[in-house]
């Protein structure tokens, strides 16, 4: 049974896109000319252009201001078209999962639930075949993180046109991933016998929550301290995070578990990001106060409560954002993460202006994450990860990918699926 | 033991002990005739009759008279009971007093029961297959006396009971049983009062049924095997053969919650039965439609305890209808009262026996009337169990069941002194005969001349006049016939002066007895009645009044009406019309909307008498119809321990009350189909609802539309990821056999129905693949794999029946010219993949593909979530493939309207179609749009404008719940820890387990996940 199974996922894998190869550095400068340029940073120009050269971008602006000579490089014409940054999809377990039901095929979930030494950057498979799927819908980069238990380990940060992950790494080990213990949810009937009472339900989450505080303190003075005779791996994993080297992304959603997370955070001076986040919105002043940035994950959603705006996980974002608080989105799953940019398209439709849309999938993301310093926006120096859509890319409508750049190469956008697309429009005769 | 009993009953209140006929006895004969005249009572003979200073003769536990002026004859003993009520002993109908519970049944189903793959019973013998078919199952048989419980029951008032075994569907027979303690010889009432019924399988350690829709299937199959078996010599089934014995009496189904009251009903008007329904309290929540049933009803009065709703982030926990029903719950028995329907009130469901009063008090409080009260406690629950020339009330011939009580039954001051059972007297608070209140000269040796004041049954003040004048309080007890005082004058004597003596007199009352000092010194006192006290008017505590109830709405949950939404005449001017006829989208166009219907679609129409609404920018389309959902039922959606499970149907748990209605209303959705889920190759019966937010679970559903089922392939019928493996079949050559063997059976069974004389066994199972084999019964199936896909067309081809509609069907587009070839439909996902093998070659070009090669394709949710949006999922056929918005469009309207045989009413925008209709903001295609307006008859179930308005009353009428919660704790109820509730949801691969009530199901806590 094994071998078979074994043999037809090898057969599935050998006929699947083996022909899509990671593109070669970029040669020669590229000039994006006409065009809608989005920044990512909120600004768009109507007719402008996009330079790059050597992965980097030199130069951002106004069409009608410049003139570009042919032979300089490869002069693309753009006109009518819509230049976007690459789409980051943060808080994912892309490449860690082929088939969320094959067993052999999980890798984002370790065994325990303080799990800090793990990481999933050696994990990340870049011959999946998924993240080919992302990148014709503009999501050129994303973040990798274990998950499950309470301390789940850290991700990385990684670009989706690459022969392994060591290629692939934008930033590895960029943040710890914690879940904050929850009071868990019931779905029934009202009236309906529970197996468990309120009150130790409570209690339950109360120890999780201890056991917790006090792994995070034992380890931060373990890492204080001279190095102890006996090594603790998994407290020496947590170094990076008390010496402010890493982030910490702690998963949370109703206000008390938000505001729990947080204030515990901050007893180690660690500002964290807020992950999840459906409840946000009701503790908008708390979380600005704090700066402390959320990842809204999944706005696509059902509301948390019976009695809630049935619009309300489309209308969170733009709720934190007007408030003022640093706001990313998110979509739950692996390949899924081809949806993203629908998710900054319901951000739009349901109180943002598109362009700070937009943020939320690239430069908030970048910022959050810790990486604006080279991609999440069209800006001089950083990195040329961009695409070119003929539409406007935050609808499914209209977003249609012609040509898209990481780090200036010049990828291949085709996938699993058009290939089979492609096979079975020919074997009808069909277009 | 017996003899405990006995001696027991002797030492503490036994007047008689009861001779048993035919028992032998150890030592002299006791036999008593227990003759009693009660004397001077206000005795309530019923409801409607009282007769005031009455005396009532009782002997041998039979009442022989009841009137006033009666001559007492020698022989009797007297009680006089001035200034007291005798009431009848209350009965109540639904109880499982003297039953004890096997305490490994609660390991069994519920909560994470896992199925254990026993597919037919366990019990040895000629039984039914299924072990929750038990109606061989007789109360008579298995009942003992509990005295605990008897006790507890009888301190609340009840002198009989009908005791059930609530343990399985067919329940078999009750028996009502007074609450005497002696022997169960001389209790019962009646050996056989109801058959008894229930939609739970109890500790049946079967798998089926595994959800509510199973449960009621298994029911009507089991009128139907029992009226073969009547027919036939082949087989002895004590099971069967019981069922028919006890159709003739009268039939009790405990269902709990109005909807189940329908359910329940329903399945008794297919066989001609009319159940006696025992519910849970919430009819007053749709009160016309139980009305409708016809059925008497009994009511628990156990009320959901207040939440604890201080922390306001944790009050966010409980929803509106959560707060709503805490606040009407005891409204319930008026409006059963105002409403005329027969009902008799049970304890059952209490925490605490002890709680019965002070609820029955609370509801009469709200609405129902003492008359009713009483006559739901006593009359009406006899009249039910057929046990009224026997107990119910104080009449000549009936058994001496009564309680003698302080004051009117319903006062909150009242006391229920004595409980009598079958003539038997059981004390409930001691009935002191003589009142000592007053005042009295008191003589005590050594003390001198005192007054004493008697206050209360154990206060009393002292005080001396004079030179050495004193006023003090003493301790005063009484003990029948004997007093104590105790007191302390501080001087003359020092220390404590105690008294102990006994009542001399009656009339005046006197007193006398030893005196103690506090020096030792011993002497005698005497206390002699002077006058009545000054008694302080007693008052009547009044209630500390809560505020007024809140309307009621329909549905009964957050974003219901108080009003249902009517039809509406409108006129949309000057929109986007999206007509999905030949026209086409059509640029600045009218729709008009009458009675339901559309009435004309063009440019600049006559508004007439219609509502204009100005429709400029936006887009006007047909509802979205969602091929695939699984909303809006309960209990389960899988019946999934069987390979073939054809007889259950979707449309018989239809939960009109699930808020998905309503958000899916906001995404454009006007028409679901429901259906079974994909855990067995053939699963159960679809149903076809219109989102009618706030109508009834009937009122729902698709008016003539023809009938579908659900049939599933692949890894879900395989249990590849879930299951015990051992359910037939395992793999897909498996299924294939599961189809042939289902059909050919199916032939088989067709062709023996039609032979004169027969008496074949009706199948529920079987007819609904006879249906589908005369293309009255339409197949969605579930599919992935283009083998598996392929398989069935074969299978169907040979065994003559047609398949409607692919449903899933990732890789439609590798076998799109055999579907095309054969008429089939698709209807599928636009873009989900990866989420299990089957789908690793499920690409988002699949719609598109099935399309261009000319199939009806539709794009569906299987997911309450996505279904909100599935105009943006036909924007995705746009996005991967390029159809044309237009095409588009009809994924999600006319193409699965086509599919399931609906399009003559829905799917497009032409005069005389239903008027179904969205406002978008937008092109609905895109991310932007939303739904501003959708209709479903003609009727504006969701604005969004509304919608905001509604948000806001909402959040005011639960400010003014969460007072009253903090009021009501404030003044010492209780409350209850709020939970994180959210509504059920399912998919395909929901697995629940129905029973004890509780659904349980096994799928990943807050996933957001396909099958």
């Amino acid at each position: 049974m094994l071998t078979l199974f074994l043999a037809l996922a090898a057969s599935i894998s050998a006929f699947a896109q083996a022909n899509i190869s990671p593109a070669k550095a970029q040669a020669k400068k590229v000039i994006l000319l006409g065009g809608v340029v989005h920044t990512g940073n909120g600004q768009v120009i109507n007719n402008g252009y996009v330079v790059f050269e050597k992965g980097k971008i030199t130069g951002v602006g106004d069409a009608t201001t410049v003139k570009f000579a042919t032979n300089d490089g490869e002069l693309i014409n753009v006109n009518g078209k819509h230049i976007y940054p690459g789409f980051i999809a943060p808080v994912n377990t892309l490449g860690l999962v082929e088939y969320e039901s094959v067993k052999a095929t999980l890798d984002f979930q370790e065994i325990g639930s303080l799990n800090p030494h793990i990481r999933s950057i050696v994990a990340y498979n870049t011959d999946s075949k998924v993240p080919a799927t992302l990148r014709s819908n503009g999501v050129l980069m994303a973040q990798i993180r274990p998950s499950g238990g309470a301390i789940s380990g850290s991700s990385s940060i990684v670009q989706l046109d690459a022969w392994n992950w060591e290629d692939a790494a934008l930033k590895t080990d960029d943040g710890m991933h914690v879940s904050w213990p929850a009071t868990p949810r019931f779905r029934g009937g009202f009236g309906g016998r529970m197996a468990f009472s309120p009150e130790s339900l409570a209690e339950r989450t109360q120890n999780a929550i201890l056991e917790l505080n006090s792994f995070f303190t034992e380890a931060k003075a373990y890492n204080e301290g001279a190095k102890p005779a006996e090594t603790n791996t998994r407290f020496a994993a947590m170094a990076k995070l008390f010496k402010g080297e890493q982030k910490l992304y702690i998963t949370a959603n109703t206000q008390k578990d938000i505001v729990a997370a947080v204030n515990f955070a901050k007893k180690f001076n660690i500002t964290p990001v807020i992950i999840g986040g459906s409840d946000a919105y009701l503790i908008t002043d708390f979380l600005k106060q704090n700066n402390v940035p959320v990842i809204v994950k999944q706005p696509h959603a059902l509301p948390n409560n019976i009695d809630d705006d049935v619009n309300m996980p489309y209308k969170n974002a733009a709720i934190l954002y007007n408030a003022g608080v640093t706001v990313a989105v998110s979509i739950d799953d692996f390949w899924q993460q081809r949806n993203l940019p629908f998710m900054a398209g319901t951000v739009a439709t349901w109180g943002l202006d598109k362009e700070k849309a937009l943020q939320t999938i690239t430069l908030n993301t970048a910022k959050i994450l810790g990486v604006d310093k080279t991609v999440g926006s069209l800006e001089i120096g950083k990195d040329a990860t961009l695409f070119v859509s003929t539409g406007d890319a935050l609808d499914m409508k209209s977003n249609k990918i012609e040509k898209a750049f990481i780090q200036g190469r010049d990828i291949n956008l085709d996938n699993l699926h058009k290939q089979l697309d492609k096979k079975f429009s020919d074997k009808y005769g069909i277009k | 033991m017996k003899k405990i009993l006995l001696a027991l009953a002797l030492v503490f209140s036994a007047l008689f002990a009861f001779s048993q006929q035919t028992f032998p006895v150890n030592g002299s004969a006791d036999v008593r005739s227990g003759q009693y005249a009660l004397t001077n009572a206000t005795i309530v003979v019923n409801a409607n009759q009282t007769i005031s200073n009455g005396v009532l003769l009782i002997k041998n536990q039979v009442i022989q008279s009841v009137g006033t002026g009666t001559a007492i004859p020698k022989g009797y003993v007297v009680v006089d009971l001035k200034g007291k009520y005798i009431y009848p002993s209350l009965i109540d109908a639904f109880s499982s007093y003297g039953i004890a519970t096997d305490p490994s049944a609660a390991q069994r189903g519920g909560f994470g029961g896992q199925r254990q793959s026993i597919f037919t019973t366990t019990k040895k013998g000629p039984y039914n297959w299924n072990a929750a078919i038990r109606p061989e199952t007789e109360v008579r048989t298995i009942f003992a006396i509990d005295n605990k419980k008897a006790d507890e029951l009888r301190k609340a008032g009840f002198g009989s009971v009908n005791v059930i075994n609530r343990d399985g569907i067919a329940r078999g027979t009750s028996a009502a049983v007074t609450l005497n303690d002696e022997f169960e010889h001389k209790v019962f009432l009646k050996d056989q009062t109801a058959a008894n019924y229930s939609f739970n399988k109890g500790t049946s350690s079967n798998d089926y049924p595994t959800s509510l829709m199973g449960s009621i299937a298994l029911l009507r199959q089991t009128y139907l095997d029992a009226a073969w078996y009547k027919g036939q010599k082949e087989e002895y089934n004590i099971s069967l053969e019981e069922f028919n014995k006890q159709q003739n009496l009268p039939q009790i189904f405990e269902a709990d919650g109005w909807q189940n009251i329908l359910r329940a009903d329903k399945i008794g008007k297919e066989f001609g039965k009319q159940y006696i329904i025992k519910s849970n309290g919430d009819e007053y929540q749709r009160i016309d439609a139980v009305k409708a049933t016809g059925a008497s009803l009994i009511i628990p009065i156990a009320y959901p305890k207040a939440y604890d709703v201080e922390d306001p982030a944790e009050a966010r926990n409980v929803s509106l209808a959560q707060m709503k029903a805490w606040e009407m719950a005891s409204s319930n028995p008026g409006v059963l009262e105002k409403a005329g329907i027969n009902f008799a009130l049970t304890a059952f469901g209490l925490d605490n026996t002890r709680e019965f009063w002070a609820n029955i008090r609370t509801a009469i409080e709200n609405g129902l009337t003492e008359k009713q009260a009483l006559l739901s406690v006593t009359e009406v629950p006899a009249k039910m169990l057929g046990i009224s020339e026997k107990v119910g009330s104080i009449e000549k011939g009936k058994l001496a069941n009564f309680l003698i009580t302080s004051d009117n039954l319903f006062k909150s001051s009242n006391i229920i002194h004595e409980n009598w059972v079958q003539g038997k007297r059981y004390i409930v608070n001691k009935m002191d005969v003589s009142d000592l209140k007053g005042v009295y000269n008191l003589n005590v040796d050594g003390v001198g001349s005192l007054t004493l004041k008697i206050t209360g049954p154990s206060t009393a003040a002292i005080e001396r006049s004079g030179a050495d004048s004193v006023k003090t309080t003493a301790t005063f007890a009484r003990n029948g016939d004997w007093v104590t005082l105790n007191f302390n004058l501080k001087k003359n004597p020092k220390g404590d002066v105690r008294l102990t003596g006994y009542i001399s007199s009656e009339s005046p009352i006197a007193m006398k007895g030893e005196a103690a000092l506090s020096d030792g010194t011993e002497g005698k006192w005497t206390a002699t009645f002077r006058e009545a006290g000054k008694e302080m008017p007693k008052r009547e505590e009044p209630k500390p009044a809560l505020a007024a109830n809140g309307p009621l709405i329909y549905p009964f949950q957050s974003f219901g009406n108080e009003v249902l939404p009517k039809a509406e005449s409108v006129l949309l001017k000057n929109a986007t019309v999206w007509t999905n006829e030949k026209d086409g989208i059509l640029p600045n166009t009218d729709v008009l909307l009458e009675n339901g219907k559309i009435k004309a679609v063009g440019k600049n129409l006559a508004a007439g008498s219609a509502k204009v609404i100005d429709a400029t920018g936006k887009h006007v389309t047909p509802g979205i119809i969602d091929e695939h959902s699984h909303i809006a039922g309960t209990g389960g959606i899988n019946e999934g321990a069987q390979s073939v499970s054809s007889e259950v149907r979707i449309g018989d748990i239809i939960n009109s009350e699930d808020v998905n209605i309503y958000r899916q209303l906001a995404g454009g959705v006007t028409t679901s189909q429901i259906l079974h889920g994909s855990a067995n190759p053939i699963g159960g019966q679809s149903q076809l609802i219109k989102l009618r937010w706030g109508k009834l679970p009937e009122e729902l559903k698709f008016a003539g539309a023809d009938g579908f089922i659900k049939f599933a392939l692949g890894e879900n019928v395989k249990q590849s990821n879930f299951g015990s493996g051992q359910r037939f079949p395992v793999t897909r050559m498996g299924v294939e056999q599961t189809f042939v063997d289902a059909f050919t059976r199916a032939k088989d069974y067709e062709a023996a129905l039609k032979v004169k004389g027969n008496n074949v066994r009706r199948d529920l199972e079987l007819d609904a693949l006879v249906e589908i084999l005369n293309n009255k019964r339409f197949i969605t199936c579930h599919s992935y794999v283009q083998s598996e896909i392929n398989m069935l067309i074969h299978v169907a081809d040979s065994l003559g029946f047609k398949i409607n509609t692919f449903t899933h069907i990732l890789e439609g587009y590798k076998v799109a010219d055999k579907m095309k070839a054969h008429g089939i439909a698709a209807s599928t996902f636009s873009d989900w993949w990866a989420y299990k093998f089957e789908v690793a070659e499920a690409i988002p070009y699949n719609g598109k593909i099935m399309h261009n090669v000319g199939i009806t394709t539709a794009f569906n949710s299987d997911d309450a979530e996505m279904a909100r949006r599935l105009n943006q999922e036909a924007g995705k056929a746009v996005l991967y493939g390029g159809v044309p918005e237009e095409e588009a469009f009809k994924f999600v309207t006319l193409n699965p309207a086509k599919m399931l045989h609906i399009d003559d009413k829905v799917g497009s925008l032409k005069a005389g179609k239903d008027a179904d209709i969205v406002v978008w903001s937008d092109n609905p295609l895109s991310i932007y749009a939303k739904a501003e307006k959708t209709f479903v008859d003609g009727v504006l179930y969701w604005d969004i404008d509304k919608d905001a308005q509604k948000l806001k009353q909402q959040q005011v009428e639960r400010a003014r719940l969460i007072q009253k919660m903090l009021d009501s704790k404030n003044k010492g109820g209780r409350t209850q820890r709020p939970m994180g509730m959210t509504s059920t949801l399912y998919n395909c691969e929901t697995a629940s387990d129905y029973s004890n009530g509780f659904e349980a199901i096994q799928t990943e806590e807050g996933g957001h996940h396909h099958e």
